[in-house]
């Protein structure tokens, strides 16, 4: 075995694999940025090499500085991770010249699933399926029509030069199709001075299920089974679990086999995975392959019992597979959901900031995290803002469902926005639960995962409020007090004849709702009448470490909450049904308006600035873009708020910025 | 320590119908307060909170430390008073804890007749800086007012507990160390403008605050000049030209925002002398004090029951129980504190007032504080009891309460009657609070009492010029004269004219106490001395 590895990558995957190198008896090299020098893989490392500044083209993209420091160390061995490098097919030639193994599969295989359309036509020629669909220079409407009818409809019409949804229909009926097609081309037409259309398959509840495959340099290959990546939000997978949820002994053997058929007609080597649009009717299509280890390869490993780096290390040394297909089994059911720095609440644009509470649910057999950070760490905007994998598993389904939910409920991130509330509404809906699974489950059970539902409002919203008089009940205490036991330590709101009605105003995401509360008695059993929009109900309640037990009407429930850490007013609570994210809006103390006769902007999100649209000293009207960032592949105009000019830009373009960074000094025209 | 056993039997009629009687009280106390706590009333209010400024209980619940209780003083003062209606006397005034300080708040209530004082006004608010001056407590003044009441100022103007005591108080509590802090959160006109004039600190609210010594149409008709109040005594002028503020607010919000960090600074410490337990809540339900009490006012009952509902643990160390039993003293704690319980148990007789003195004396010597139940129709009168001497043994319990610098504390929980007043620890005698409960009168003696008394010296007159008078022609000349002294004798009449600190619910005693108590330690216990007692 060779000793000595690099790996090419930072964060939680190199972890991961150091893990594994570690177990081996692997030497780890790992490299960091100046961001990230006191990381968790640096840490971890035997040895750590610096490689650059933060931005990732300057460090991690590095790939002849990479291989420099490989040499310099006497690395036998580079693992690219996910992501940077891993599909890179210049890295991992250079990897070749340099006699340094590149974890992963030989260049060409790299190369020919590097273009999706080349890598389409290799598949269609090896027998796997492709959706079904007309790519051809004939654009008669008669045989374009032609093509729709055979595939079935509905179907998609694409402007070959389309994007952004541009010169796009769907057709439902061959009596539909003709009409259609003119409009779509009248638009594609219009928008990209080319009309020509690609017929294909509208899969409508389509699933996505990818098969991992493995194969090593003597010729065996094996498939390690199909994961289910359905839950998706723009492309970004959301939860993914394995094995995929009604899949037949058959399917599973037929997925198996097309994927090594599409891993043999490449000459693969080492760990893959293949993606499969999976319809409601049980075919299957090729989407695309990825030529490395997956993010979601733990559920694989939770399932098969086996670890996954070790097989790519072994693999890479010249080691035969270590299994069969027929050794390999499948063992219970397995879940990941990421935990991201982002607000899925503002179209889950990335988070930053300083992990200054960090605390995973317990790890066991049942829970895995994978994580590349520590409390006190800084999510910046330099990398993806990934802060764990949380992977559970369990004998069957419903029974890792319940883990991961429990496991959600017990995750504590302070310091970031994070989606760990948004995922557990999302394991708890119904549909989840029931494995209604496609790519547009999230869009399809909004309401219930964003709490869009006044009833879900109307018996969460008590539960804040009453949160949040309890705690204040355990307000703090007068220091520099000698009268310990004072009554005026009581923080009941007591009034002489009468009864304080307390007005909270309880924010939900960027909605505000107004809550009044009463302390309807004194002394311990102290019961609350809460009322609000669509509710007026009776309370009691404690709070004792992180479980709020209430009774709200008589009911009783026992809910676990995420406390605020210091400086901070966010909270969530975790009921058996959802999460709530709320935070009690404090007074307005007329700040901004002290501050709105000039200033500045500031940036929405964390993004790279494109452009100043401006120069200094310019004359601008009211609404006149100043800036434009990018951030999430999508461009955000910054706009004059009055009539008035720049003074100064903060940053040039190309610059990355931390969302809320004042971006320029602007004065406003004397009106 | 002895615990008092209690022998109510609380499923019995005649608890029922005492807890109905009371409880009807109660309810009428609360429903005359939540009237009087809408204030101006729905339009005034509205026009207030339209100018963006907050109502003068929000703005106290705002300054408050959030879920701290607010004792509020006087609520009823210049209740039926004056033929305007005057809710509060337009200003409320109370204790509260702000950022961790014991401060005596007073706010000015601008939907009232535009905050203006009337004397009843100006006597809470003196009486408010009487108590923070007594108990050290920190002002803080929360000013929206229109000044004197203009027709009625010789009752507001001139005399020494007029308005410039007001300013008089301010200057020698700050002397002394209390410090005054004024939020200048709507007009503040002539008179007024002293009292952030007058403040160690003092903020204002930008476009809402103004202070001057004359308004715009007095500096019109003077000198002719046009002026808007903003720029006339705006919060710019005042913190960016005048000086006369210190602190400028963008809004309500803000400027309590800014006197909370203003008393967060004092640099105040609150030490204690007192032997301190932890609080334990009594064995008995306190709203149990409604059925105890007999519905018929002349009916005994052992006031040990009360006690009983108000100490901790019900524990109560009764001092020469045997003695003079009249008169109920003994140790017990409230929230934990020590205190020496003064409670009537029937009429003062030699022996009672003898004990009640030397009891007194006790606590004084030991520093511990005294809280007096007031139920007393006087001294006992009589050849046999004259001739004993209750004139001066009455004097010696009324000589030590009157010296007794320990923090007094009184709670009319029934009659209050002639002599028994003082010897009890009445007004006159500087309690640090005094309260009352619903069902507790007071007058120079009952009103039967007085109406016979009267009666008598009529019929002697007629008895005199050889008139006869029928039992009719008597009962018809003694009605009015009770009807008088019940009327006058009331709780509520007794609190409009801010003879009490306020009328409170009688379940509510303990936490009454037990806050004033607390606020009263923020000054340190002194010594006694006391005069001569005639032996």
């Amino acid at each position: 075995m060779l000793i000595k590895l690099l790996i090419a990558n930072r964060g939680e995957i190199s972890c991961r694999i150091i893990k594994t190198a570690k177990r081996m008896g692997i030497h780890t090299v790992a490299l960091y940025s100046d961001a990230d020098a006191d990381a968790l893989h640096v840490q971890m490392a035997d040895e750590a090499v610096h490689i650059g500044p933060p931005p990732s083209k300057d460090s991690y993209l590095q790939a002849e500085r990479i291989i420099e420091v490989a040499r310099k160390v006497g690395a036998d061995m580079i693992h690219p991770g996910y992501g940077f490098l891993s599909e890179n097919a210049h890295f991992a030639r250079l990897c070749e010249d340099n006699q340094i193994v590149f974890v992963g599969p030989p260049v060409p295989a790299i190369d020919a699933m590097g273009s999706k359309s080349a890598a389409k036509k290799i598949m269609e020629a090896a027998g796997v399926p492709l959706v079904p669909g007309y790519h051809g220079e004939d654009q008669s409407a008669a045989l374009l029509k032609q093509h729709a009818d055979e595939m079935g409809y509905p179907v998609l019409l694409k402007a070959a030069a389309g994007g952004g949804g541009k010169g796009m229909r769907q057709v439902h009926s061959s009596s539909e199709f003709e009409h259609a097609l003119a409009a779509a081309k009248r638009e594609a037409m219009a928008s990209f001075n080319d009309d020509i259309m690609l017929v294909e398959k509208y899969l409508t509840q389509p699933r996505h299920v990818e098969i991992q495959v493995f194969c090593d340099m003597h010729g065996n290959g094996v498939y390690l089974f199909e994961r289910d990546c359905s839950v998706q939000r723009r492309h970004q997978k959301v939860i993914e679990e394995a094995p995929a949820p009604g899949m037949t002994e058959a399917l599973r053997s037929q997925m198996g086999e097309a994927a090594l058929k599409a891993a043999a007609a490449i000459g693969y080597v080492g760990a893959g995975t293949v993606e499969f649009l999976l319809d409601t009717d049980g075919s299957f299509y090729f989407m695309e392959m990825n030529t490395r280890l997956q993010v979601e390869h733990p559920v694989t490993e939770m399932i098969s019992g086996q670890d996954l780096v070790e097989w790519q290390l072994r693999v890479a040394s010249g080691e035969e597979l270590p299994l069969s297909q027929d050794e390999l089994q499948i063992n219970g059911h397995a879940f990941e959901a990421r935990i991201y720095a982002e607000d899925p609440n503002n179209e889950f644009l990335p988070a930053t900031g300083v992990l200054n509470f960090l605390q995973p649910p317990e790890e066991s057999e049942y829970v895995r995290v994978d994580t590349g950070v520590r409390q006190g760490d800084k999510v910046s905007v330099y990398y993806d803002p990934m802060i764990a994998k949380l992977i559970v598993w369990d004998e069957d389904r419903p029974k890792a469902l319940r883990r991961l939910v429990k496991a959600l409920s017990e995750y504590r991130v302070k310091g970031v926005t994070t989606n760990i509330d948004f995922l557990y509404n999302l394991a708890n809906t119904k549909a989840f639960k029931q494995a209604q699974l496609d790519t547009a489950f999230i869009d399809k059970h909004q309401s219930e995962i964003f709490l869009q539902n006044e009833d879900d409002l109307a018996s969460l919203l008590p539960l804040a409020a009453l949160y949040i008089v309890l705690n204040q009940e355990q307000g703090p205490q007068s220091l520099n007090s000698q009268d310990l036991y004072s009554p005026w330590q009581n923080l009941t709101a007591w009034r002489a004849n009468a009864t304080h009605i307390q007005g909270l105003e309880i924010q939900i995401h960027d909605q505000v709702h107004a809550v009044q509360v009463s302390r309807l008695n004194s002394g311990p059993q102290a019961s609350y009448q809460i009322t609000g929009q669509g509710f007026n109900v009776q309370c009691q309640g404690q709070v004792k470490g992180d479980v709020l037990t209430a009774v709200i009407d008589g009911h009783r429930q026992k809910i676990t909450i995420s406390h605020p850490a210091d400086g901070e007013q966010g909270c969530s609570l975790y009921t058996q049904h959802s999460a709530l994210h709320f935070k009690q809006k404090l007074p307005d103390l007329g700040l901004l308006d002290a501050d709105a006769h000039g200033g500045g902007l500031t940036a929405p999100m964390n993004g790279t600035i494109v452009n100043l649209m401006v120069n200094p000293g310019d004359s601008v009207e009211k609404g006149q873009v100043l800036v434009i960032m990018e951030a999430m592949k999508m461009e955000h105009s910054l706009k004059a708020p009055s009539a008035g000019k720049v003074v100064e830009f903060f940053y040039q373009s190309g610059e990355l910025v931390d969302g809320g960074a004042e971006l320029l000094s602007f004065e406003a025209a004397e009106s | 320590m002895p615990r008092i056993e209690s022998k109510i039997n609380t499923k019995s009629q005649e608890f029922a119908a005492n807890v109905e009687h009371m409880q009807a009280q109660v309810n009428d106390l609360r429903e005359k307060v939540a009237q009087i706590r809408q204030g101006g009333g729905e339009h005034a209010n509205k026009r207030h909170t339209d100018r963006g400024k907050l109502l003068p209980r929000e703005r106290i619940n705002a300054l408050l430390d959030p879920g701290a209780p607010f004792l509020e003083l006087s609520q009823l003062a210049a209740w039926q008073v004056y033929e305007d209606y005057v809710p509060a006397a337009g200003l409320i005034a109370g204790i509260g804890r702000v950022s961790g300080v014991e401060c005596m708040i007073v706010a000015n209530d601008a939907t009232v007749k535009g905050g203006t004082y009337y004397p009843l006004t100006v006597k809470k608010h003196l009486r408010a800086q009487t108590i923070a001056e007594q108990n050290n407590l920190p002002c803080i003044y929360l000013v929206d007012s229109g000044g004197a009441n203009l027709p009625r100022q010789d009752d507001v103007f001139p005399d020494r507990e007029h308005f410039g005591r007001i300013f008089y108080n301010q200057a020698n509590m700050s002397a002394a160390n209390i410090p005054q802090i004024a939020v200048v959160m709507g007009s503040c006109t002539a008179g007024g403008a002293y009292v952030p004039a007058m403040a160690d600190e003092s903020i204002i609210v930008k476009e809402q605050g103004t202070i001057f010594l004359g308004g715009p149409p007095l500096v019109r008709a003077a000198t002719g000049e046009v002026v808007t109040a903003e720029e006339l005594g705006g919060g710019d002028v005042h913190c960016r030209t005048s000086g006369v503020a210190d602190y400028l607010a963008n809004n309500d919000h803000h400027a309590l925002k800014l006197a909370r960090d203003a008393v967060a600074r004092l640099n105040r410490t609150k030490t204690v002398s007192l032997n301190l337990t932890q609080p334990q809540d009594p064995l008995y339900e306190a709203s149990e004090v409604y059925g105890i009490i007999p519905k018929d006012s002349r009916q005994q009952y052992d006031v040990r029951e009360i006690i009983a509902r108000i100490v901790d643990g019900s524990e109560f160390d009764e001092f020469k129980a045997l003695y003079g039993s009249t008169l109920v003293c003994g140790f017990a704690r409230i929230f934990g504190y020590p205190v020496g319980i003064v409670a009537n148990n029937g009429i003062l007789f030699s022996e009672s007032a003898q004990k009640g003195a030397h009891f007194i004396e006790l606590c004084a010597q030991r520093k511990i504080p005294l809280v007096f139940l007031q139920n007393i129709t006087g001294f006992m009168v009589g050849k046999q009891y004259e001739a004993g001497g209750i004139a001066k043994h009455g004097a010696k319990m009324v000589t030590a309460v009157a010296c007794a610098k320990v923090p007094k504390f009184t709670v009319l929980i029934g009659g209050s009657f002639g002599a028994g007043n003082y010897g009890m620890c009445g007004r006159a005698y500087d309690p640090r609070f005094l309260f009352m409960w619903p069902n507790a009168r007071i007058s120079v003696m009952g009103g039967e009492q007085a109406a016979g008394v009267l009666a008598q010296v009529k019929r002697d007159q007629k008895a005199r010029t050889g008139e006869t008078w029928s039992q009719e022609d008597e009962k018809a000349f003694k009605q009015p004269i009770i009807d008088d002294y019940e009327h006058q004798g009331h709780p509520y009449y007794a609190s409009a004219r801010l003879w009490d600190d306020g009328v409170i619910d009688p379940a509510d005693t303990r936490q009454v106490l037990g806050l004033s108590l607390s606020a009263a330690l923020n000054k340190p216990l002194e010594d006694t001395r006391f005069g001569v007692f005639r032996m």
